[in-house]
C-alpha cells in the first residue's frame, strides 16, 4: 500500500526529467506533432479572421432587424463546446453526410474546418465590440469631415488594428488549446492528424507520461508566448499611438 | 458662398420645437442655453449630422458640406501623428497636396512643434487646438463649435479663444454653442437663446446681456453670472 502511494510521486518527477530531455533533444515525433498543431490552428485563425473581422465590423456599424439577437447569439457562441462542434462537423463530413464526397474526415483539413467554426464567433464578437466602441467615438467627427461608408469603416478598422490583433490572438489561444473538436474530426491518427492536445490525452491514458508532459509544457509555453506577445504589442501601441 | 443658412420650421423629435431662422455671413453667432436646452442638437441639425424630423435646412451654394467644419467638445483624433490627422481631413476634402497644406496649417496656428507627435497622447488643450488646426486647414466658410472649451483649464481656454478669433478675422462665420456667458460676450456678436428646445430670443450680444427681452433669458443670465 505504502509502495503504491510513493510510486506516482516518483513517476511524476521521473516523467518531468524524461519530458525535459525529450524537448532538449529536439525529438522528431514531438517536433512533428507541434508543427502540425501550429499549422492547423494558424490556418483556422487565418480563415476565421478573414470571415470574422468583416462580419464583426458589419454587425457593429450595421442597423438591421434582429441585430440585438445576432449579437446575443454571437456572444453565446463564444462558449461553444468543442466536442459539439466536432460532432457537427463529423456529421457533415462523414461518408453519409452532405459533404461526405469530399473525403475530408480524419484529415488536417477537417480539423481546420472544425477549429475555424469554433473560433469564428470569438473573433467576430470581440471585433464587433471593439469596432462598436470606436465607432461611437469617431462617427460624428468622421461624418463631419466627409468620410462615409467603406472609407470610414476602413479608417476605423486601421485605427483599432491593435485591438483587433488581441481578438485574433484570443482565437489562436482557444484553437491551440482545444482537444474535443480535433479529436473527433481528426481521429488522432499517428503521423497524420495527431496534434499536441490529442496526443496528451492519448498518452496520458496509455500511461506514457513523458511525451504527454513534454507536449503539455510546449503547449503552455506557446499559449504563454502568444499572450505575452499580445500584451506587449498592445502596450507598445498604446504608448506610441495613444 | 453657402450662406445664408435657412432653417424653416425645423424640429427634431421633442428636443427642438419648430424653429425658423436665417444665419447670415459675418457676425459670430453664439447659441446660449442651459444644459438640455437643445444647443448641441440644433448645431448638429445645421451641420447635417442629424436630419430634422420636421421642416427644412437649406444652404445656398453647391456642396455645402465641403465648406463647413465642426469642432466638438471632446476632440476625436485618429491614432496617427498630429500632422497626419490634419492631412487626413484635407485628403477627404479632395486636396491635392494634403501633406504640405497640413504643415502650413499647423505652422499658422502655432502647433508645428507637435506635428510629428502622436495626436492622441497630446494634452486635452493641445488636442483641441489641433482640432481647430484641422478645421483651419479646410478654410471653411462656416465653423461650428460645440462647447469647445468646456473641459479645458483657463490657459488652454484662452488659446482656443484666440484661435476662434483668428477664424473670425479670416472671414469664417463662427457658430458656437456654450453656456459660458463670459465666453459668449468675448467672442459673440449675436446670441440665439434656447430654452427647452424653443428659440426664445435672438439679439445682439450687448443688448442680450443688458436688456434681455424674455423672462427665461433674464433668469438664465442672473443664474449663471456669479460663476462666470
Amino acid at each position: 500500500m505504502r509502495g503504491s502511494l510513493r510510486e506516482p510521486m516518483d513517476s511524476i518527477s521521473e516523467s518531468f526529467r524524461a519530458a525535459a530531455s525529450l524537448i532538449a533533444s529536439g525529438d522528431a515525433t514531438l517536433g512533428a506533432i507541434v508543427l502540425l498543431s501550429l499549422g492547423v490552428s494558424l490556418s483556422a485563425v487565418l480563415l476565421a479572421s478573414l470571415l470574422g473581422l468583416p462580419l464583426g465590423a458589419a454587425i457593429a456599424v450595421g442597423r438591421f432587424p434582429g441585430r440585438r439577437a445576432v449579437i446575443v447569439l454571437l456572444n453565446a457562441l463564444m462558449g461553444l463546446p468543442p466536442v459539439v462542434v466536432g460532432l457537427v462537423v463529423y456529421l457533415l463530413l462523414s461518408r453519409a453526410g452532405p459533404l461526405g464526397d469530399f473525403g475530408l474526415l480524419f484529415t488536417p483539413q477537417a480539423m481546420v474546418i472544425a477549429q475555424t467554426i469554433l473560433i469564428l464567433p470569438i473573433i467576430a464578437a470581440l471585433c464587433r465590440q471593439s469596432v462598436e466602441d470606436a465607432w461611437r467615438e469617431y462617427e460624428e467627427q468622421l461624418r463631419s469631415l466627409g468620410a462615409e461608408g467603406v472609407g470610414a469603416a476602413l479608417t476605423v478598422l486601421w485605427d483599432i488594428r491593435f485591438s483587433l490583433l488581441t481578438a485574433v490572438l484570443a482565437g489562436l489561444g482557444r484553437a491551440a488549446a482545444e482537444v474535443g473538436a480535433v479529436m473527433i474530426v481528426g481521429g488522432n491518427i499517428d503521423g497524420v492528424t495527431r496534434v499536441m492536445t490529442t496526443t496528451i490525452a492519448l498518452e496520458t491514458s496509455k500511461g506514457d507520461l513523458p511525451l504527454a508532459l513534454g507536449l503539455g509544457i510546449v503547449l503552455i509555453a506557446i499559449v504563454l508566448a502568444i499572450n505575452a506577445a499580445a500584451y506587449l504589442v498592445k502596450e507598445a501601441a498604446q504608448r506610441k499611438y495613444g | 458662398m453657402i450662406l445664408p443658412l435657412r432653417l424653416e420650421q425645423v424640429s427634431y423629435q421633442s428636443i427642438i420645437e419648430p424653429l425658423t431662422l436665417d444665419l447670415e455671413a459675418g457676425p459670430s453667432t453664439i447659441i446660449l442655453g442651459a444644459n438640455g436646452a437643445g444647443k448641441s442638437v440644433l448645431m448638429r441639425l445645421m451641420h447635417g449630422l442629424l436630419a430634422p424630423t420636421g421642416g427644412r435646412v437649406t444652404w445656398k451654394g453647391e456642396n455645402p458640406r465641403r465648406h463647413q467644419a465642426m469642432v466638438f467638445q471632446r476632440p476625436v483624433m485618429l491614432r496617427r501623428s498630429a500632422l497626419a490627422n490634419v492631412a487626413y481631413a484635407l485628403k477627404l476634402a479632395g486636396a491635392s497636396d494634403a501633406a504640405r497644406m497640413a504643415a502650413d496649417a499647423l505652422r499658422e496656428v502655432g502647433l508645428w512643434h507637435l506635428a510629428h507627435r502622436p495626436a492622441r497622447v497630446l494634452s486635452g488643450g493641445e488636442q483641441q487646438r489641433l482640432a481647430l488646426a484641422r478645421a483651419w486647414a479646410l478654410h471653411p466658410e462656416v465653423l461650428f463649435l460645440d462647447e469647445p472649451t468646456a473641459s479645458l483649464d483657463p490657459s488652454a481656454t484662452r488659446e482656443i479663444e484666440a484661435l476662434i478669433r483668428a477664424f473670425d478675422a479670416a472671414g469664417t462665420k463662427v457658430v458656437m454653442a456654450t453656456h459660458n456667458l463670459g465666453q459668449a460676450r468675448r467672442l459673440g456678436d449675436e446670441v440665439l437663446f434656447l430654452h427647452q428646445g424653443r428659440l426664445v430670443e435672438r439679439a445682439p450680444v450687448e443688448r442680450f446681456f443688458t436688456q434681455p427681452a424674455s423672462a427665461e433669458a433674464a433668469a438664465f443670465i442672473k443664474g449663471e453670472l456669479p460663476w462666470v
